[in-house]
């Protein structure tokens, strides 16, 4: 039986309790929310925090506003957004992209700050500690090398949140509240190109809020999720794009994707390829071959990556003809 | 650590002290010695821990049993009335819903919570709910056909203004949550 290591637990009612308790345990502690990444992550001992700080009930942690753009509480349920009317009308990609999360079980306690901060991914780490020690270690966590590329400097497991990518795509900044105080940064500067160190955030820091413009005229977005089942499972290939139709051409095109990297991926080059043209079905494909060109799936996740490469640009093709309002022949040909 | 706790599950206070770094599902286990909920893969996957806190499914084998003080448990225990069982329950027997039984406890769960909502959900809709919930026996049919035969009879008592076993299960505090039910755009077929 997978039995959870020792910890104290301690409540925390604020953002800034929170980040007080962090600093008590002198720098060891760990912020648990839904825990739904955190709790089996412990329980396989990828993490071995002696003080767990518990951010379920903070002031204001679950408010979602939409009076000027959408502000979320960091402590936002991945079922409220899911469900709730204004982000389903107005940023209807982060509804489709947090419905998809897990199930429905998970997406009740889990929340958005959560999801954007979900640990990286790799067949080589997601296992028991007698797995990984039968195995041998892999440089994550215990070990030196990566056993996906040996001769590998770095750690390669898979940046797996389905929220990053489509909220990096609507242009999303997030607050952070650290002991040096509140910073607020754009989403896509939380991440690196690291599989262990994925976050730029400093020790200690919390998510507090993610804020998102107020959707231009126009605006649409979607979040594709490929996975091998249809009921629930981490993405192998996530695409969040977003982009506004003005007049008939094409505007402010933003395309991300998840689980190709260790860190969200956004695809330079789309924004300059279709701003201003007009919608066609050609545009779209010469788009997604940039993303078919970016994307490097390894053979750490489900399914064959020379596939999980290849499905990019047929995924990433039709995310764009259904946002461009264009017809896709059935039987997914094009 | 021992901490000393209060558990309210299915309407009982439970005064108890356990091992701070139990889950939810270990402490109705081993301390209050509610089997009904079963030990599954305890990392989230498969969903037969699933109880309702505070009246919505959710997995007990992710939840810190010292999270749950502040709120209203359900277990599977809760969902007959003294010796009348749930409607789900006798439907899950009539149509032999259960084959080796592990997932039950979940299934039913789940499935209560779902009625209670939408007392007469369409197959899909049925399916989206407990796609959380793993069974691998059945192929599920059996569990399918078992919820749509308990809501119509629970429908048939309502119209009847008959009350039924199911008016046990706790209403959710508060719509913060939203409606569970309307389908995600793509949720399907993405795969």
């Amino acid at each position: 039986m997978l039995r959870l290591p020792p910890f104290d637990f301690r409540n925390a009612r604020s953002a800034a309790e929170a980040v007080d308790l962090w600093g008590e345990s002198e720098g060891r502690a760990m912020f648990v929310a839904g825990g739904t990444d955190l709790i089996p992550n412990m329980k396989r001992r990828q993490f071995e925090p002696p003080v767990l700080v518990g951010i379920r009930r903070l002031e204001g942690g679950r408010d979602l506003q939409t009076d000027d753009g959408l502000e979320l509480g960091a402590g936002v349920t991945l079922r409220q957004l899911a469900a709730a009317p204004n982000v389903r009308e107005s940023y209807p990609g982060l509804a489709e992209a947090a419905g998809q999360v897990a199930n429905l079980q998970i997406q009740r306690v889990g929340t958005i700050g959560g999801n954007l901060c979900v640990d990286t991914r790799c067949n080589y780490y997601n296992q028991t500690y007698e797995w990984r020690r039968s195995v041998g270690f892999c440089m994550k966590k215990d070990g030196d090398i990566c056993l996906v590329a040996p001769g590998s400097s770095k750690c390669w497991a898979i940046s797996s949140s389905d929220s990053a990518p489509i909220l990096m795509a609507l242009g999303a900044t997030v607050d952070v509240l650290g002991t040096d105080g509140p910073r607020t940064i754009s989403l896509g500067d939380m991440y690196q190109d690291d599989g262990i160190e994925y976050l730029t955030l400093k020790p200690g820091e919390l998510m507090t809020a993610v804020r998102v413009p107020a959707p231009g005229n126009g605006q649409r977005s979607t979040y594709v999720k490929v996975r091998r089942r249809g009921s629930f499972d981490f993405p192998i290939l996530g695409v969040g794009a977003s982009l506004r139709i003005e007049d008939g051409r094409v505007r402010d095109a933003r395309l991300v994707l998840g689980a190709v990297h260790t860190h969200p991926l956004a695809v330079t080059g789309v924004s300059e390829l279709m701003e201003g043209e007009t919608p066609t079905l050609e545009l779209c494909e010469a788009a997604a071959e940039l993303a078919y060109k970016r994307a490097t799936p390894l053979d750490n996740a489900d399914l064959v990556y020379y596939w999980r490469k290849q499905v990019t640009r047929v995924h990433v093709r039709r995310a764009l003809a259904r946002l461009c309002g264009l017809e896709v022949a059935p039987g997914g040909v094009r | 650590m021992k901490e000393r706790i209060q558990l309210t599950v299915n309407g009982e206070v439970h005064d108890i002290v356990v091992d701070g770094n139990k889950t939810l599902m270990e402490v109705l286990r081993e301390d209050l010695r509610l089997t009904g909920t079963k030990h599954g893969c305890e990392l989230g996957e498969c969903g037969t821990c699933t109880v309702l806190l505070d009246g919505e499914p959710v997995l007990s084998c992710l939840l810190l049993a010292l999270d749950a003080e502040d709120s209203k448990i359900g277990t599977v225990e809760g969902l007959a009335a003294g010796s009348a069982p749930h409607e789900l329950q006798i439907a899950f027997g009539e149509l032999g819903a259960s084959q080796c039984g592990y997932c039950s406890p979940g299934m039913l769960v789940s499935a209560a919570a779902l009625l209670r909502d939408n007392p007469a959900p369409k197959r899909e809709e049925i399916r989206d709910y407990l796609a959380g919930n793993l069974c691998r026996c059945t192929g599920y049919l059996k569990i399918l056909e078992a919820i749509e035969l308990a809501a119509d009879r629970v429908s048939e008592r309502r119209a009847a203004g008959e009350t039924s076993p199911e008016h046990r299960i706790p209403a959710r505090p508060a719509a913060e949550h939203g409606p569970d039910l309307e389908p995600i755009e793509g949720k399907r077929g993405s795969a």
